[in-house]
């Protein structure tokens, strides 16, 4: 069975989602509980931070398609940060630094929210 | 003998749920690294693995966990061949359009990927319909020298 967490904490008006081990389509549901969750407390600020995520298939990439949109008509977004090489390939092969941005570190991408 | 000239099969049969995702990845990239792929190489063929049971157990299967999965891998000549085969419903690759991701973007739909990254992943990519109403894809990666 595939190893994953997620956890989810607040940074001011942000929300940082941390995603941990391997994220596939046996994952991606704990996931997207957790965006429900946003959804219903009106929270669209969100990062996702990667820094212990080990794999990603496109199961887990949807997860942010489909959520992205919402949050972007509320004032919010979805920001990524940590990403490991083998992981960020993934985004950049189906084309996502077109429609998302990428930070090297989680302060940066709260910090644009702030600012 | 090296790892070039070696003929090497493996065999995995698993069930149509998500829940074997792990042990097919896990398989297929001890069978890529076996055969000498290095690394990053291993880990692209094991994600394009992933998404093809994938699809199967989301389309081909529709989630119902009874289905059967059966993963080939052979190496020869440089050549890594992985026969992915299912007896669920037929699948036309043929009628699932390359997703551009802005479009995705605006109409919020989340599915298409999979097959697009398998064909980013691997050197060549076929799928076929076989007797008895088997499904099969095969996917192709080729060691460098």
């Amino acid at each position: 069975m595939a190893e994953f967490n997620v956890n989810l904490r607040g940074v001011g008006p942000v929300s940082v989602i941390d995603v941990k081990g391997y994220l596939d389509a046996h994952t991606a549901p704990e996931l997207e509980n957790v965006f429900n969750k946003l959804l219903d407390d009106k929270q669209f600020k969100v990062v996702v931070n990667f820094n212990e995520l080990k794999y990603i298939s496109s199961a887990g990439l949807g997860v942010f398609m489909a959520y992205v949109e919402t949050m972007r008509e509320n004032s919010g977004d979805i920001k990524f940060s940590n990403m490991k090489e083998n992981v960020y390939n993934i985004f950049d092969l189906l084309g996502f630094p077109i429609l998302y941005e990428f930070f090297k570190e989680e302060k940066e991408a709260v910090n644009k929210f702030i600012s | 003998m090296n790892n070039y000239n070696k003929i090497f099969e493996k065999e995995l049969l698993i069930k149509s749920v998500t829940d074997s995702l792990a042990e097919v990845r896990e398989f297929t990239k001890s069978a890529a690294n076996e055969c000498g792929f290095p690394e990053e190489t291993s880990g692209k063929i094991m994600l394009a693995v992933d998404e093809a049971c994938t699809n199967i157990i989301k389309h081909a299967y529709k989630f119902s966990p009874e289905g059967n999965i059966l993963i080939t891998i052979k190496f020869k000549e440089s050549k890594l061949v992985i026969s992915i085969t299912d007896e669920g419903m037929h699948f036309d690759p043929e009628k699932v359009p390359e997703p551009n991701l802005r479009e995705y973007y605006k109409q919020k739909r989340v599915g298409g990927l999979g097959m697009y990254l398998i064909k980013k992943l691997m050197d060549e990519v076929n799928y076929s319909t076989l007797s008895g109403s088997k499904n099969q894809v095969v996917l192709v990666k080729y060691l460098s020298n």
